[in-house]
């Protein structure tokens, strides 16, 4: 059976589809043969970051329709071959996502594949509804800014209402905080939330801070997810989300931006 | 002749009725149990109205004989006006037998409150008389005639995030945070020990002596039996502070709790 992720914010833009590439390709990568659902009916981005936008014959409404099978549409990704793709329909929208047919490719996925990560639409609508619907554990993507905690703690109240697991009255989703593009310089100069000003309203546990980094835009746009970047801050800071996640114990970096020894040597910024 | 004066009229309005939750399709301990909880007070129980709610019999997957129940709550002295929770079949029952159908009411994401807790799945609670509006003109059932039962105080121990809505008929206890954008309201009195940012609303049925007491108010809105405070109302000094909240003629009063 497979772990059924949501990456979900109920705000747009805080980074839900960088999360969901990275961490899945995080997954991947340390072996879990894992697949990433656009449910972002509509407004397909998922296959752009993970640049395999030109190999998207079929997508997530086609293989709900029965118009083609998961495996024709699964894309297999270039970097890691245990990573798979189901792009979602540019050409439809979210009516276009029905509960049974969400929950049978879920199924189907379920016996082949180690993890699901669901990218769920900004909004509390029908596409991010199902997004959560079916998830054993939601990584609630919120940025340091009060309407994005704001709607965050909207989203977890549906996250413990609204899903499967609430409506079986089965042990609850297991909700992590991602706190993204997260400046530690602003925050010491008051002009962003800090990790206790969210925690105090959210209460979740951390699953890890990803700085505000310029690589994270360079690898969208390059179609290579983030964490495939060693180098870069937000690649590291996703890769130990990733290895918190599946229990190993890391340290917390990013918190306070102590800026490295050659960085304090050089006093560059990346 | 003209007549001048209109035949009649439509008038929205509310009433209450207890909820009779099954758990059991077993007719003679139902009957058994329903002249138990009426012998603890006949005035309250004589020919009132009832509906019938059968999501935890479903959930168990037990049939029911309907014309049966009809009869045997009629016998016992009830008049069914409704049933919710019905499966298909069981709503078509009903209508056979004139009985309205009440879709279940769920207040936005509001986490249904009761089938959780443990003393309402036992089996000696047959009958849990919740309190619930049904639409149909009617008096009131008088207040005072409501057993103690139907009082039943709310335990929450998650968090209550935006966007929530809990309702208690009785008072309500929150362990957890109340979040912005979440909202909490009792028939009687609102306890959270924890920061409440939500709005509060006690006595909401009239109960000019309930009280709101939190272990740290920041919260958007209070109100007691109607009177209420917004954020932007509330004395800074009790700001951030455990409080306690009253309603002394017609004011609100927060006082610190030492």
């Amino acid at each position: 059976m497979a772990r059924i992720i949501v990456v979900t914010s109920g705000k747009g833009g805080v980074g839900k589809t960088t999360t969901s590439a990275a961490i899945a390709m995080g997954l991947a990568k340390r072996g879990h043969k894992t697949a990433v659902i656009d449910f972002d009916v509509g407004l397909r981005n998922l296959d752009l970051i993970l640049g395999c936008e030109r190999r998207v014959v079929y997508d997530f409404i086609n293989v709900i329709n029965g118009e083609a099978s998961l495996n024709q549409a699964l894309i297999r990704d270039k970097n890691c071959n245990l990573l798979y793709i189901l792009p979602a329909s540019q050409t439809r929208d979210k009516d276009a996502l029905t509960h049974e047919g969400v929950g049978k490719v879920l199924d189907e996925l379920s016996k082949d594949f180690g993890y699901i990560v669901c990218d769920s639409p900004a909004g509390i609508e029908k596409g991010a509804n199902l997004a959560l619907y079916f998830a054993d554990d939601a990584f609630v993507v919120t940025n340091p800014e009060i309407s994005s905690v704001r709607d965050s703690d909207r989203m977890l109240g549906i996250l413990s209402s609204k899903s499967r697991r609430a409506e079986r009255n089965e042990e609850p989703i297991k909700e992590y905080l991602l706190l993204t593009r997260y400046d530690a310089d602003r925050v010491k100069l008051g002009e962003m939330l800090s990790l206790e000003d969210v925690q105090e309203i959210l209460s979740l546990e951390l699953l890890g801070i990803i700085p505000e980094s310029k690589s994270v835009l360079s690898a969208s746009n390059a179609g290579i997810p983030v964490i495939l970047d060693e180098k870069s801050e937000a690649g590291q800071a996703y890769a130990d989300v990733v290895a918190r996640y599946l229990g190993e114990k890391l340290a917390h970096r990013f918190i306070d931006g102590k800026q490295g020894f050659l960085r304090r040597l050089f006093g560059g910024r990346k | 002749m003209v007549n001048t004066s209109p035949t009649l009229e439509f008038k929205s309005s509310t009433f209450f009725a207890p909820i009779l939750i099954l758990y059991t399709n077993d007719m003679i301990a139902i009957e058994q149990t329903l002249y138990e909880k009426i012998n603890l007070a006949p005035d309250f129980f004589k020919d009132s109205p009832l509906m019938i709610d059968l999501r935890e019999l479903n959930k168990l997957n037990l049939d029911l004989d309907f014309a049966q129940l009809a009869q045997l709550l009629r016998r016992v002295g009830f008049f069914p006006v409704g049933i919710r929770g019905g499966n298909e079949q069981q709503n078509k029952q009903a209508r056979a037998l004139s009985l309205p159908i009440d879709t279940v009411r769920e207040l936005g994401n509001s986490i249904i409150i009761g089938e959780t807790q443990k003393q309402e799945s036992t089996q000696q609670s047959l009958t849990q008389p919740e309190v619930a509006a049904i639409k149909e003109p009617k008096e009131p059932v008088q207040p005072a005639a409501i057993p103690p039962v139907s009082a039943t105080t709310i335990l929450v121990t998650q968090p209550i995030r935006s966007g929530q809505r809990i309702y208690a008929s009785g008072d309500l206890i929150i362990l957890s945070q109340v979040s912005a954008g979440a909202e909490i309201m009792a028939e009687g009195n609102i306890h959270v020990y924890n920061t409440l940012r939500g709005r509060a609303l006690a006595g909401v049925h009239g109960n000019t002596a309930a009280r709101i007491f939190c272990f740290d108010l920041q919260a958007e809105l209070i109100s007691i039996a109607g009177d209420y405070k917004t954020s932007e109302d509330l004395n800074k000094q009790t700001y951030n502070n455990p409080v306690q909240i009253y309603l002394q003629n017609h004011a609100l009063i927060i006082k610190e709790i030492a």
